[in-house]
C-alpha cells in the first residue's frame, strides 16, 4: 500500500543554521585533478540570490558512486571521497567548489551518459528542491550523445547545462527565469 | 519502469512527483516565489543510476548531543520544552535506516539566531536551533527542543508565519532528497501561512502537521510531538540494498 510523501516546503532565509556547508571542497584543491566549479545564481529580475544553497551529487573519477546500488565493483572507490556537496551563496549570490570531474556513468539502455554531476538547489522563495546537472565543456562528443542533452530541443537552453571555461575554472550560472533559463529536470 | 544499465543491474526509478502533493513553484501567495519560480517546463529524465544513488551520512558524523537542542549551550533555553519524535518512511510504508536529519527553527520567543532576522524579538544565548540525528534501524528518530514561537515576516500586509520546524532528509537516493517543515496541531495562523497553504490539498498539508503525544511525553518535563516522515517510493520492488 504506497504511503503518500510528505509534501516539501521552501528551506527559508535561514537554513545556515541547520544546514551547515558540510562539504564545498570534494577533493582538496591539492588533488592532481582539482578543479573549481564556480557560478553565481541570479533570479527572474537578474539579481544575484544571496541566500540559495546549492547541493552536488556526483560519481568519483573513476565513474563509480559511493553508493550502495552502484554494485560496479570493478571500478574503485576513493577513500575520502564521498561524491557531495554542498555550499550556501554567498552576498553576491557566488558558490564555489572543488572537485573532479567525474568518470562516465551508464544511463538508460546502458547507453553511456557524459560526465555530469547532479545539481540541487535551495532558496526563500523556493517551495521544492530545483534539479539541474553541470555537464563539461571538454566532453563535446560525449555530450552530443547523452540522453538527457539530447532530450532538449532548444540548442541555447541545452547550452545552460554545460559549464564554460572561465579563467582556469568552470562557471555554470544559475539563471531561475528569463529568456536564458537554465534547463531544470523533473526528477 | 526499470532500466538496463550496463554492469549495475537494473536501476528500479523512483515515484516522480506528479505536482499534485508538492506545492507549485510558483504560488502567488508567496510573493518571493514570483521571481524565482522557474517558468519553463521542467525536463522529464528517466532515472539512471546517478538519481537512484545518493550521499551516504551514518552514524559516524553525528555528535552525542546534536538531537538535544537544549544542550548546546550552558544554560537551558527558555521556552516550552518538548520531544520531537517519529519514523521516517519511504513511499512503500518501510523505514529509512541510517538516514540523516537536519532540522532548524526559530526561539521560543520567534527569533532565529542569524543575522539576517531583524525581529525584533529576544535572542536566547542557551538556544541555537540547530540539530542533527540519524534514524535507527527501524527508521526511528528522536529530538529534544523547545517549541519555536511564531514570527512576522513581510509577505503581506501582517503576515505571520505559522510556528513550524524546518526538516531536511536526504533518504536513500538523489531522488529523495527533502526539505519540508513541520507544524504544530490547532496553529491559529495557518489560514493566512501561504507558505503552508501553497501545498493544495488539504490532505496533504495535513501530513505536514505533527501529533500531540501523551504517551510520549515526560511527565514533569517536556511534552511530546509525533511527526512520521514519507519520502517518495519506488516504481517497482527495488533490489535490497540493506
Amino acid at each position: 500500500m504506497p504511503e503518500m510523501p510528505t509534501p516539501s516546503q521552501t528551506v527559508g532565509p535561514f537554513f545556515h543554521i541547520g544546514l551547515p556547508d558540510i562539504s564545498p571542497e570534494l577533493v582538496s584543491p591539492d588533488d592532481p585533478d582539482a578543479i573549481r566549479i564556480v557560478g553565481t545564481v541570479f533570479d527572474g529580475e537578474g539579481e544575484p540570490v544571496v541566500d540559495a544553497m546549492i547541493e552536488l551529487w556526483q560519481a568519483n573519477r573513476a565513474g563509480r558512486y559511493a553508493h550502495p546500488e552502484d554494485t560496479r565493483e570493478e571500478l574503485p572507490l576513493e577513500d575520502g571521497f564521498d561524491g557531495f556537496g554542498r555550499s550556501g551563496t554567498d552576498s553576491e549570490g557566488g558558490f564555489e567548489f572543488t572537485t573532479v570531474k567525474p568518470g562516465v556513468v551508464p544511463g538508460p539502455g546502458g547507453v553511456p551518459q557524459a560526465p555530469h554531476i547532479d545539481v540541487s538547489i535551495f532558496a526563500r522563495g523556493v517551495l521544492k528542491r530545483i534539479a539541474t546537472r553541470i555537464y563539461f565543456p571538454d566532453e563535446a562528443d560525449a555530450n552530443a550523445a547523452d540522453p538527457v542533452l539530447t532530450s532538449i530541443e532548444d540548442p541555447e537552453e541545452r547550452a545552460t547545462l554545460v559549464a564554460v571555461e572561465d579563467d582556469g575554472a568552470l562557471r555554470f550560472d544559475i539563471r531561475l527565469q528569463g529568456d536564458r533559463q537554465t534547463a531544470f529536470l523533473a526528477v | 519502469m526499470a532500466e538496463q544499465v550496463t554492469g549495475a543491474g537494473e536501476v528500479v526509478g523512483y515515484r516522480h512527483d506528479d505536482e499534485q502533493v508538492d506545492p507549485p513553484l510558483l504560488s502567488p501567495g508567496y510573493v518571493a516565489t514570483e521571481t524565482r519560480a522557474p517558468k519553463r517546463p521542467l525536463i522529464p529524465i528517466a532515472h539512471t543510476l546517478s538519481e537512484v544513488t545518493g550521499p551516504v551520512y551514518g552514524h559516524d558524523r553525528i555528535g552525542e548531543l546534536d538531537h538535544d537542542l537544549t544542550r548546546q549551550h550552558a544554560g537551558e533555553p527558555l521556552g516550552e520544552r518538548i520531544i520531537l519524535h517519529g519514523r521516517v518512511l519511504d513511499g512503500d510504508g518501510r523505514p529509512v535506516r541510517d538516514t540523516l536529519i537536519e532540522l532548524w527553527q526559530a526561539n521560543s520567543a520567534g527569533r532565529y539566531a542569524h543575522q539576517v532576522d531583524d525581529h525584533p524579538a529576544p535572542m536566547d544565548p542557551n538556544f541555537t536551533g540547530a540539530g542533527r540525528a540519524v534514524t535507527d534501524s527501524e527508521g526511528r528518530y528522536r529530538f529534544v527542543t523547545i517549541k519555536p514561537g511564531a514570527y512576522p515576516w513581510r509577505n503581506h500586509e501582517n503576515a505571520w508565519r505559522a510556528a513550524h520546524i524546518h526538516i531536511s532528509l536526504f533518504g536513500t537516493a538523489f531522488a529523495t532528497r527533502l526539505v519540508t517543515q513541520m507544524y504544530f496541531p490547532g496553529d491559529p495562523l495557518f489560514y493566512q501561512d501561504p507558505i503552508f497553504n501553497a501545498v493544495r490539498g488539504e490532505r496533504d498539508r495535513e501530513r505536514m502537521i505533527s501529533r500531540f503525544d501523551l504517551d510520549e511525553t515526560v511527565p514533569e518535563w517536556a511534552l511530546a510531538y509525533n511527526f512520521d516522515i514519507v519520502l517518495r517510493g519506488r516504481e517497482a520492488t527495488p533490489p535490497d540494498i540493506h
